[in-house]
């Protein structure tokens, strides 16, 4: 398929973020699609995770960070530190939202302690997750469907048709291969995300 | 440490453990936030109208939700809160 008609897809996934970036700016719908989906895992983790945000408070947050996103693009100095801004400006909502609700809660309920070692660890599950995209698509799917998406062995057989007893073999042969990706790709700091 | 260089000593235990730590938001919030565009020119439509008629003014800032819906916008919490914020309330 061409590119052109990959976008005309709406496709927009082999982009690199300042270029979705500079997409979703001219007012591309399938642009500002591709960014929600690409960074919803990110600003959903660091809510619920770093932050520890019941599920209804993490909604709004999400929902605040996207927005504000999308009014905000035209400020953001370098389109390529996008994921860098978001991870900041969901932090800020997130203490926010904890301060709203907590009045005079102990300031390690506001910003718990542990929060910028999970913000690390999301940072290092980007890349892995980066690198997974690389790889070819059965072993995107398995690897996702059993570590991200919790999924049992007899669910991800009867989705991907694949008889269960091949499954535990499957996800290894592609986490050796994931490995092997991430061995190959440069440190994080030294390239171009998206 | 940089960060690259963290990752790429790991196992493939220690893969699959930070596979883990990006489960998918919920789709029903991936959805709302990629309608946003949609949402935001509902906004500015119910916003230009409300510069003009001080009475429709009155009527969003007391019932912005139903403003939204009558707009054919979903009147999600920041929904009301991205009208809220526009007209200064």
């Amino acid at each position: 398929m061409d590119t052109d008609a990959v976008e005309a897809m709406g496709l927009h996934v082999h982009l690199t973020d300042g270029e979705l970036v500079a997409r979703c700016r001219t007012g591309e719908p399938a642009a500002w699609n591709e960014l929600v989906e690409r960074f919803s895992r990110y600003v959903y983790a660091i809510c619920v995770q770093a932050f520890k945000l019941p599920e209804h408070d993490a909604e709004d947050v999400f929902q605040e960070v996207f927005t504000r996103a999308y009014e905000h693009l035209d400020k953001l100095r370098d389109d390529n530190a996008i994921r860098p801004w978001l991870a900041q400006l969901t932090r800020r909502l997130c203490i926010d939202r904890l301060r709203s609700g907590a009045h005079e809660q102990p300031e390690d309920v506001i910003d718990p302690m542990g929060a910028d070692e999970t913000l690390a660890r999301l940072d290092d599950a980007i890349a892995v997750h980066e690198a997974l995209a690389i790889l070819p698509d059965n072993c995107q799917d398995i690897l996702d469907r059993f570590f991200a998406r919790d999924e049992s062995y007899r669910m991800i057989g009867e989705a991907l048709d694949l008889p269960a007893g091949t499954i535990a073999s499957r996800i290894s042969r592609c986490l050796a291969k994931l490995r092997l990706q991430m061995e190959e790709m440069p440190p994080l700091d030294r390239r171009e995300i998206g | 440490m940089r960060l690259g260089d963290r990752v790429t000593t790991y196992d493939e235990e220690r893969l699959g453990d930070l596979l883990s730590a990006l489960p998918p938001a919920p789709e029903a919030w991936i959805r709302a936030a990629q309608e946003i565009p949609q949402a935001k020119q509902g906004v500015d439509e119910i916003v230009e109208r409300a510069e003009t008629d001080e009475d429709f003014r009155r009527q969003v800032v007391a019932d912005p939700e139903g403003a939204l819906e009558e707009a054919e916008v979903v009147a999600h919490s920041f929904t009301v809160e991205m009208l809220r914020r526009r007209l200064g309330k």
